[in-house]
């Protein structure tokens, strides 16, 4: 809470706040679920608020080589066997629909939404794809060059560069390390390479496919079924070792001469979904810093006019989960800025919360699962990211039993245990001849690095 | 090719009134899931700010979230987030926005703090200090810090346009923002933010009579007062090429936008709608016109978008208004080769007309994507309460769809014989980034 918040003039509360009323429990989705013979697992649910349907395919791509993932996740829609690049398009985009993909350290995912009319359709251009893709040499070479641009352009975009800087600190040597190939290494990649990891790792073993909207979930089975059941299993199926934890260490400065703006990144321990700490992590994360209410914001936005939009996330890969803090700030309030950074993060760690702090971040975060379910795109969001970490759908019913259940004292344990500012890893980029000084005066800095 | 697809349509049931006050009121129930949205529309926006004053309405935004007549400072954070919900507001040209979107049984709640601030937002000195540097940090991490900071809505408007109203930029100058007053924000909630200036819209799951006694229970008595004149914003359309430049110290590569004058948005949707899908003809997708061959033929831009109006928002704008076109190059681009390229294929698409089926799968294209933006309780809260303001018209989202699906090839062919380079403005970024 702000200490000026005392000396805001007392207000006479003539109306009081309506309470809220009874609470309904969003009606179960119909889902339906199919393992299919090349062992591709298919799930679908009914939302049938538009006439549409999203897709989301999940295939595992763990240590896949970053720089070819890359432009294959560019490339996987540039033609087929059967049917260029643009054809491809035109005819996903005649049933209103379209297609796109994107590569992580996990998984390549293509997602795409449409008319619920051409989900045959988009689904048999789905499968034309995944068992025919072409990867044309004059495409690829189109789509590297877009890539490196963007990478140049990625480059010179500071919230990139300290969360970068920030990665490679973190995971070392880990893939989690590194989430953008180097320019060169995207134009030296070839066509052959991606027809090679194509069939190599573009495949249904282990792989999921969320279909979510105005379908028959049976009937959509089916549909997916003819559709998909010649896309084959061979392959490999890798996965990635656990990713370190933050290691505690002095807070790396980066510099971005002439910045007007410092961008503060640290990292702090988590635990995963199923770990009988997540929920009262995730509490004590949204009271510190994980919604606007929250004490950080409250505290350097609301009270000091410090930064925009500061906040914290526990974030959640395959091999490894981590808490995230992100604030930018004006480069002339940095070092106070950190200050109430890490005094926001060592009050919660040695103090428990207060009872009304603690029900109002529980009341947010049940009713965030509630608003995320209540579209279509974010139901298929949610229920494909549960199914790339073996959740199933109902373990949303069971955390938000768990969030509603979670004691103040256990919050108070989850915060001292991953939230104590003893274990933060840290990075602030900007001009490091304004701001070095007096962070420096705050807390022990490493040696500097540059931008880039 | 015949269309392959119906072109669907939804069917919101939608109420209207007004309270005796004057302020309007959208309802627009759905049970379908538990959470409802609830949007409050002000017509005031960038366009109404006085001169000397740029960033005020954006300004004021953030200060009618920092307490009201009945609630301290942080209280409206904490009683929608406490119950389950999320909040935000912002400022467009023509409206600003506040809005929740909330499990159900916050629907009363979240009538109250909206009414609370409609009755009064507590404009105090140590609150505008504030928030004027919560502004200038939002400046700074969206314009002043990034590369490509602010192209092209805040640098292509003062090209195209000569009046204050439309040229000038939305967030505000530093001095400007600096030296706002609190009686300036006072004046400012009595002339803009009257009842009889906004709409109020909720959409999801309530039952009708209940949520209309509520609304009802909570607005009725906010005091009325009515919207204020709105002056027309026109200007005359160009007769001469319009470009400009400007060093972006933080760009790495060269980036262009341009952009002609539509037809007015409400007075003559029919005429409008036509370029609504032209921007799409032209730009969605790998099939696109000009994706096709600035992208992949010419490879002369990276990448290339086309919109209506410079938030991109056709359907909450009023006029005047453009369509919008933007490219980034790649390193060592050609503005110029760039833009008598899409002169030409403008050209082509007037002068030789579609391919077949061309036009059929950008509307279906179209559909889904109004339909997506509308799935959400809040997306179609809001787009309904624009509606009603703009247009009176809140079931147009309904019909939007429909009406897109059944604008014609020739049309569509008039609206691109209209972008003539003699009508257009234009803007290019040079870079002056890391090399």
């Amino acid at each position: 809470m702000s200490s000026d918040t005392a000396e805001q003039t007392p207000t006479r509360v003539r109306r009081p706040l309506p309470p809220l009323g009874p609470t309904r429990t969003p009606p179960l989705p119909t889902v339906a679920e199919r393992t299919l013979d090349n062992e591709l697992r298919v799930i679908a649910i009914r939302r049938p608020s538009v006439p549409l349907v999203e897709i989301r395919l999940w295939v595992p791509f763990a240590r896949a080589p970053l720089a070819r993932a890359t432009v294959l996740s560019q490339t996987l829609f540039s033609g087929t066997a059967e049917r260029s690049g643009v054809e491809l398009a035109a005819e996903v985009q005649a049933v209103g629909g379209g297609l796109s993909a994107g590569v992580d350290a996990d998984r390549l995912l293509v997602a795409g939404a449409g008319l619920v009319t051409g989900l045959k359709r988009m689904l048999e251009l789905l499968g034309e794809v995944l068992t025919s893709a072409s990867y044309p040499a004059g495409e690829v070479a189109i789509e590297r060059d877009r890539l490196a641009d963007r990478i140049q352009v990625a480059l010179s975009q500071p919230a990139f560069l300290a969360r970068t800087a920030l990665a490679r600190r973190l995971y070392g040597r880990h893939p989690y390390a590194e989430s953008t190939p180097g320019a060169d290494q995207v134009r030296a990649v070839r066509p052959a390479g991606l027809r090679a990891l194509h069939a190599d790792r573009v495949r249904p073993a282990g792989a999921h496919l969320v279909l979510v909207g105005d379908v028959a979930p049976k009937r959509a089975l089916d549909t997916a079924e003819a559709a998909l059941a010649g896309w084959t299993s061979a392959g490999r199926q890798l996965t990635l070792t656990p990713a370190p934890d933050p290691r505690p260490a002095p807070l790396l400065l980066v510099d971005r001469p002439g910045s007007v703006q410092s961008s503060i990144r640290i990292a702090l321990p988590a635990v995963d979904r199923r770990h009988p700490d997540h929920a009262a992590l995730q509490l004590a994360n949204m009271v510190f810093g994980g919604y606007f209410s929250s004490r950080w914001v409250e505290n350097i936005r609301e009270d000091k006019g410090y930064s925009y939009g500061p906040h914290s996330m526990v974030e959640h890969s395959v091999a490894g989960s981590v808490l995230m803090l992100a604030a930018d700030v004006a480069t002339e309030v940095t070092a106070p800025a950190l200050l109430e950074t890490l005094h926001e993060l060592g009050r919660l760690a040695v103090l428990p919360p207060g009872a009304d702090e603690l029900e109002q971040a529980r009341q947010y975060a049940v009713g965030s699962l509630q608003l995320g379910m209540s579209t279509q795109a974010g139901l298929a969001g949610l229920a494909s990211t549960y199914a790339g970490f073996d959740l199933p759908l109902e373990f949303l019913a069971e955390h938000t039993a768990r969030l509603a259940s979670v004691t103040i004292d256990e919050v108070a344990a989850a915060a001292t245990r991953y939230l104590a500012p003893a274990g933060a890893l840290g990075v602030v980029l900007g001009d490091v001849a304004r701001i070095g000084g007096s962070v420096a005066a705050l807390t022990e800095v490493a040696a500097p690095g540059a931008a880039g | 090719m015949a269309r392959t697809v119906r072109i669907p349509a939804t069917a919101y049931p939608v109420e209207r009134f007004t309270l005796a006050n004057g302020l309007r009121v959208v309802l627009a129930p759905d049970r379908s899931a538990p959470v409802v949205g609830v949007a409050v529309v002000y017509d005031v926006g960038i366009r109404s700010e006085p001169p000397g004053r740029t960033g005020f309405a954006h300004l004021f935004e953030h200060l009618m979230f920092q307490g009201s007549e009945n609630l301290p400072k942080l209280a409206h954070f904490r009683h929608v987030q406490g119950s389950g919900g999320t909040f935000n507001g912002s400022t467009h040209l023509d409206y600003t926005d506040y809005y929740e979107v909330l499990p159900s049984n916050a629907l009363e709640r979240a009538l109250f703090l909206e009414a609370d601030r409609m009755r009064g937002p507590q404009l105090t000195e140590e609150n505008l200090r504030n928030q004027v540097d919560v502004v200038k940090e939002e400046i700074r991490v969206n314009v002043l810090n990034r590369p490509y900071g602010g192209f092209p809505w805040l640098h292509l408007p003062p090209v195209m346009f000569d009046t204050f109203p439309n040229a000038h930029d939305g967030y505000g100058s530093f001095v400007d923002l600096d030296s706002a007053t609190v009686g300036e924000a006072a004046e400012f909630f009595t002339r803009y933010y009257a009842c009889g200036n906004a709409v109020l819209a909720v959409a999801g799951d309530f039952d009708v009579a209940v949520a209309t006694e509520l609304v009802e229970r909570h607005f009725g008595d906010v005091p009325a007062r009515p919207a204020p004149p709105r002056p027309s914003f026109a200007e005359p359309d160009l007769t001469a090429e319009r470009r400009q430049s400007y060093p972006d110290p933080l760009a790495p590569l060269p980036a262009v936008a341009a952009a002609w004058r539509v037809p007015d948005p409400i007075a003559d949707l029919d005429a409008y709608l036509p370029y609504v899908v032209l921007a799409e003809v032209l730009t969605d997708g790998d099939a696109a016109r000009l994706v096709d061959r600035l992208v992949r033929g010419d490879r002369s831009v990276t990448s290339v978008g086309g919109y209506l109006s410079f938030e991109g928002e056709p359907f909450d704008v009023r006029d005047p208004s453009a369509l919008v076109l933007q490219a980034h190059l790649p390193p060592g681009g050609d503005v110029d080769k760039v833009l008598t390229a899409v002169d030409e294929e403008v050209d082509r698409l007037a002068t030789d007309g579609f391919a077949r089926g061309e036009l059929a799968r950008v509307q279906a294209r179209m559909a889904t994507h109004l339909l997506r933006d509308t799935d959400g309780v809040l997306g179609r809260g809001l787009r309904m309460a624009v509606l009603e303001q703009q247009r009176g018209a809140p079931e147009l989202i309904n019909e939007l769809p429909r009406l897109l699906g059944a604008v014609t090839e020739d049309q569509v062919r008039r609206a691109a014989a209209a972008l003539r380079p003699q009508r257009r403005a234009a803007i290019e970024v040079v870079p002056g980034g890391a090399q």
